[in-house]
């Protein structure tokens, strides 16, 4: 299965990985070939075959909803690129009106 | 015998008997890093002053006979995909966290350290551990100690590179589709894959959350037993991993020279398919002629979902997962954001350009693919159910043998720069590991013998579901009739 330069460009976007155009070009050739590899399982006739998500069985694990000491917020936000008072600091994300 | 020479467990016993030090010990790894790590590059970061002190005190304790623990003293190198607290960068080998430092240990770390370990450095790996080769880190790619014009296998090919050249005894890696065992043959040791949910992955940094699972490096089975012994069992911080009233963690080692007999092995006829190399065949066969001559029985099996139809459901499965694990790289919560944004949106879409490789660029946007509307069924949907027939190809076969065997790479090492240009050849040096992890059995590569090269080989065996107390004993039987771990690359050299 091709995918189109478009396509990559889409695909990008969702994945949030700003392209170049070498790269859309790169990764349209790459990901075709590796989509035609995948194809392969079209060979298989999977109708009725339960799909398994996870090789063992998995409960779901409870546990007594008592407090506990978790991360310093310090610590926490230690690697952070921008942090302020304990919080992680980001660019403006809310246009504040005056513009407009 | 030169320090380094020794294996962890002789290691071991000469820290017990108060032969060796650790700080002796250490320093004998540290000198060995200093010399040899410049050519081979298997560490991204050291830790001398801190291993210094820690054998220090880890000395103190034992001269005050305090039973310090499994691996008390000895040396050891984790993966840098693994959480450590000690000022060490955990970078996964990726400019997106480049010079983070995790504000907590690993479960695998806090476990070493109470055994007693003394932790010398961070290995290399492909970025995110996403690769065979070891060539996708990006900082630098590690060389094989066999020749150093060739790769170390990955991901975990920092951690299999320091072993075999014994920078290290024995090392942690993490193994997704292959990354443990795949760079342990092309290096030449002993890499073992436990069953999912045997060791905690708390503070591993997430690829794909349904196949990830820790292991150990050694340069015999018995480290890799020792190393196992120290890190399975249940921690809460991990809700796969299983509870001790389920599973519990058996003793590796005590039986371990005790032969499983009787030895039914499944040979499956996919594994000596088109695209092997017909020197490792003949290496393997060799190998398993060996086991013949022990009595056991050699049975032909079939697992027709588990070559080329498991290297699509992995990159599927694998893929899909990863670009949900990495959405976290967000230039926000840690590592590198862009200095030239427009707005939120862009600020996002720079620092990951900026952050990540190309591999890993690839993967997320195949795995975005495959879950996206309108492909979700074709892709994602079918993947999953080649899953079960893989998982019920390994079930019926381990109702008539008790393990399987074949080799566990196609080829021995290739060279630098062989598979960079074209992903998909890359990943069919998996074709053989993957099904594993997609079955969540467990899974051991071991050496078998050596090219007319001199690159080693290695023989996969694969056994099921926490089955690893005689995964090992099975492995043992082999080690025993033959001599490979005495081997040492040649740029080993004659420690001084």
């Amino acid at each position: 299965m091709a995918l189109s330069k478009d396509e990559v460009l889409k695909v990008g976007a969702l994945s949030r990985i700003r392209l170049t155009d070498d790269e859309v070009e790169r990764f349209a050739g790459q990901l075709s070939s590796i989509l035609d590899y995948v194809d392969k399982l079209n060979e298989l006739d999977t109708s009725g075959v339960e799909p398994l998500a996870h090789a063992l069985p998995l409960h779901n694990v409870l546990r007594e909803d008592e407090p506990r000491p978790g991360l310093d917020p310090q610590k926490a936000v230690g690697g952070a690129p921008e942090s302020a008072g304990g919080f992680f600091r980001v660019p403006r994300v809310i246009d504040d009106g005056s513009s407009a | 015998m030169a320090t380094i020479d020794l294996t962890a467990c002789r290691m071991r016993d000469a820290l017990r008997a108060r032969n060796l030090s650790a700080v002796e010990a250490a320093g004998a790894c540290l000198e060995a890093i200093d010399r040899l790590n410049p050519g081979i590059r298997a560490f991204l970061s050291t830790d001398a002053q801190g291993a210094r002190r820690r054998a220090e005190e880890i000395d103190k304790r034992l001269d005050a006979g305090e039973d310090v623990g499994l691996l008390a003293g000895v040396p050891v190198a984790v993966k840098d995909n693994m959480c450590t607290d000690d000022g060490q960068p955990t970078s996964c080998a990726s400019r997106i966290l480049e010079n983070w430092r995790a504000p907590y240990n690993a479960h695998v770390v806090e476990r070493l350290l109470e055994e007693g370990a003394v932790i010398v450095g961070k290995t290399n790996m492909d970025e995110f551990a996403m690769g065979s080769s070891t060539e996708n880190s990006g900082f630098e790619a590690t060389r094989n100690p066999w020749d150093l014009d060739r790769v170390p296998g990955g991901s975990s090919g920092g951690s299999a590179a320091a072993v075999s050249a014994r920078m290290v005894p024995m090392a942690l890696g993490s193994d997704t589709g292959g990354s443990i065992r795949q760079p342990a043959a092309l290096c030449g040791v002993v890499g073992l894959k436990p069953t999912y949910g045997r060791v905690s992955r708390y503070g591993l940094v997430a690829f794909a959350s349904s196949l990830d699972q820790i292991g150990p490096f050694g340069r015999t089975v018995e480290d890799a037993a020792l190393l196992l012994q120290a890190t399975a069992g249940h921690d809460p911080r991990d809700s796969t991993s299983v509870p001790e009233a389920d599973q519990p963690v058996p003793d590796y080692l005590a039986a371990l020279d005790e032969p499983v007999a009787p030895l039914r092995i499944g040979v499956p006829k996919e594994f000596f398919g088109e695209g092997l190399d017909a020197e490792v065949e003949k290496i393997v066969r060799d190998a398993l002629a060996v086991y013949a001559g022990l009595g056991a029985e050699l049975v032909n099996i079939d697992l027709p979902h588990s070559t080329d139809y498991a290297i699509a459901t992995y990159y599927i499965v694998a893929t899909s997962e990863a670009s949900s694990n990495l959405a976290r790289y967000d230039g926000v919560h840690y590592g590198h954001r862009s200095s030239d944004h427009a707005d939120m949106i862009d600020m996002y879409m720079r620092s990951r350009e900026e952050g990540f490789g190309d591999e890993v660029k690839r993967r997320i946007m195949l795995g975005t693919y495959a879950l996206s509307a309108g492909y979700y069924d074709a892709y994602y949907k079918k993947a999953l159910q080649v899953r079960r027939l893989i998982r019920q190809d390994f079930d019926r076969a381990f109702e008539k043998v008790d393990c399987i065997m074949g080799p566990t790479s196609p080829t021995a090492a290739f060279r630098q720069g062989e598979k960079t240009d074209d992903p998909l050849t890359m990943y069919l040096s998996d074709v053989y590991t993957a099904s594993c992890n997609l079955a969540a059995i467990a899974g051991v590569s071991i050496p078998c013998g050596f090219t007319e090269a001199g690159l080693p080989v290695g023989l996969q065996i694969l056994s099921g579901v926490f089955t690893e107390e005689r995964l090992l004993r099975i492995a043992r039987m082999y080690e025993r009739e033959t001599d490979w771990p005495s081997r040492a690359p040649p740029v080993c050299g004659e420690a001084p």
